[in-house]
């Protein structure tokens, strides 16, 4: 019984997600027809040889005279066969540029999310446990100023103290040219992982506080209490395991934020991740590659909440799903 | 803090609202060029030097911050009336209209904000039909990112209205109003705004700070506040190549815009308690 529901649930919420990441194509699309010049006028631009009649004609050969509708039906026809076209920067399909960006930008938000679980897990019971002390003052005011950095300045400020200063580690870029161990590769990581994390450290931080209060307010805390139990049985074994629930969803549903850190921080180290990739593509006018990455990138936010939603249910018996 | 912090917040409004005073009573124009007092350091006529153009970094810092703070004002405000325009309805009908109007709010929510942004603020509008001339206007990006900002910033506040308005609605005062022949909207705007203004107040005070920060980043990008008008975020534009020369120039922006921020964030968190009958209890 309780298993048909689950999947009945998870099924529904499937489709949801689908429907709503063709909704997202189509908005996407048609925002990019708004977008300066089209993929001809720039090929004009760059070719003094093709006159206006030939600009029509090609034009009328890729189909950009026709209506919106119809060249979305077009191209949503394609897309689903896993033609994405051509990457007009790159000059290959839009497809193979953007699976390497994809296991960078994993990497990236990967090692900052087990960074920030590391730290914010500890420092947030910590400071549930101690409430109102001077620490816990401390800790939230710290925690505020996280999320209250703008993540660019950070990442500026970090080249310039640790790039342009004291020269510990590079200012940008994925490895040195000719050397291609794995040491470099993560010395070129250091800073945009702090960068990234550090956001999510403070949030996640006052999540974890928060959730962990409220949990040490319930009454079978106070029975495992008046059992006898030790402090750290208590925390560890019957607070933090309840706790997790809202901070797993937390986690998933804050994807999005940590997608749009993870570009300004690509963006600011010349990182080449998909976070780069959507700005540069959206900026060089590369229609084919901005629109794949983009719907990529709301793809996996929409599967990472849908995560959230069905964790959420399955961590938590008392969650009743409709 | 949250005291010290409306201090602090109130001492950025006034300097704002100054800026021309200021700019009068020091001699110097916040946009005039003197090539020869590049990089100048702080000295009692350039309080904290000159930039790349030889401008008054302190007078340009007051008039960004004029600009963000009415980026974050307006911006904050129009989200809101956008977030009470749908969380009300949907919280007070229920039914079908709760369940559309809150599965568009989560479906907003779940989306990456800033790629979308970019992508709105990458618009070209004369092929909306605007004038070139106007579409141009650097004025014009300011009310642009005030509109595209609010265009995604008004989940939260639709959401708590929602919450407040599907519980009051089963109060007796909303339940006698409803008897007496009241229309819709009169319950609406009279009985359930009124009393879900103490979240709206948290939420738009918090989104202040979290606008403020976007506004930022996107005229940093080159796609927000359009120079030559200054902001906290398109004066860091320049810095960033200057790092190595000047990075003092890099500082000043980005410390303006986290204090300003951190202010409205413990604003904020302090209005909450002070509101929520349920932070006095603990």
């Amino acid at each position: 019984m309780v298993e048909t529901a689950m999947t009945r649930y998870s099924i529904q919420r499937l489709a949801e997600s689908v429907i709503v990441l063709i909704v997202m194509s189509f908005l996407i699309y048609a925002i990019m027809a708004l977008m300066p010049g089209d993929p001809i006028d720039i090929m004009v631009q760059s070719d003094p040889n093709l006159t206006s009649a030939d600009a029509a004609r090609l034009k009328a050969l890729y189909g950009l005279d026709q209506p919106l509708s119809e060249r979305y039906a077009n191209w949503f026809l394609s897309a689903v066969r896993g033609d994405f076209g051509y990457s007009r920067i790159h000059n290959r399909p839009a497809l193979e540029i953007l699976v390497p960006r994809l296991a960078n930008t994993t990497w990236l938000m990967a090692a900052s999310l087990v960074l920030s679980l590391i730290l914010a897990l500890p420092i947030g019971v910590y400071s549930a446990l101690h409430p109102y002390s001077r620490t816990d003052y401390l800790i939230n005011f710290m925690a505020l100023g996280g999320i209250s950095v703008p993540v660019f300045w950070l990442a500026l400020m970090l080249i310039i103290v640790f790039s342009v200063w004291l020269g510990w580690f590079p200012a940008g870029g994925m490895h040195t040219v000719g050397d291609n161990s794995l040491i470099d590769s993560a010395r070129h990581m250091v800073l945009p992982v702090i960068t990234l994390s550090i956001a999510s450290i403070g949030s996640l931080t006052r999540y974890v506080r928060a959730a962990m209060m409220e949990v040490m307010r319930h009454d079978y805390i106070r029975t495992a209490r008046a059992k006898g139990l030790s402090t750290k049985t208590i925390v560890f074994k019957h607070a933090l395991r309840n706790a997790m629930i809202p901070v797993v969803t937390v986690l998933a549903l804050s994807f999005g934020s940590l997608f749009s850190g993870a570009l300004i921080t690509e963006t600011m180290f010349s990182y080449l991740g998909m976070g780069k990739l959507i700005y540069d593509s959206i900026i060089g006018n590369d229609y084919n590659m901005a629109l794949v990455s983009l719907l990529f990138a709301t793809a996996l936010v929409l599967v990472s909440n849908l995560a959230a939603d069905l964790a959420y249910a399955w961590l938590d018996p008392r969650i009743s799903y409709r | 803090m949250a005291l010290l912090s409306g201090f602090v917040l109130s001492a950025f409004v006034l300097l704002a609202f100054a800026a021309p005073t200021v700019e009068y009573l020091s001699g110097h124009n916040s946009s005039s060029v003197d090539l020869l007092n590049r990089f100048a350091s702080s000295s009692p006529s350039h309080l904290l030097g000159t930039d790349e153009l030889g401008r008054d970094v302190f007078l340009r810092m007051l008039h960004g911050g004029r600009v963000s703070l009415l980026v974050g004002f307006t911006t904050a405000v129009l989200a809101a009336i956008f977030g009470i325009a749908i969380g009300i309805p949907a919280g007070y009908f229920g039914g079908w209209i709760d369940a559309a109007l809150m599965r568009i709010t989560d479906t907003v929510i779940a989306l990456p904000l800033l790629p979308l942004l970019i992508i709105l603020a990458a618009v070209d509008l004369t092929k909306l039909g605007i004038e070139p001339v106007l579409a141009h206007a650097p004025e014009l990006s300011l009310y642009r990112i005030i509109l595209i900002i609010a265009l995604v910033g008004w989940t939260t506040v639709a959401r708590l209205v929602r919450g407040t308005a599907l519980s009051l609605r089963q109060r007796d005062f909303v339940l006698a109003s409803i008897s007496q022949g009241a229309s819709h909207s009169r319950i609406m705007f009279r009985h359930i705004l009124p009393n879900s203004i103490s979240p709206i107040l948290v939420a738009t005070t918090l989104s202040v700070g979290n606008i403020i920060l976007l506004e930022s980043v996107l005229s940093f990008l080159g796609l927000g506040i359009q120079p030559p008008i200054p902001s906290w975020g398109n004066m860091l534009t320049n810095a960033q190549e200057l790092i190595y020369e000047a990075p003092m120039l890099a500082v000043w922006p980005g410390l303006a815009i986290f204090t300003t921020v951190v202010a409205f964030n413990f604003l904020g968190d302090g209005l909450q308690d002070a509101l929520d009958p349920k932070a006095l209890a603990r």
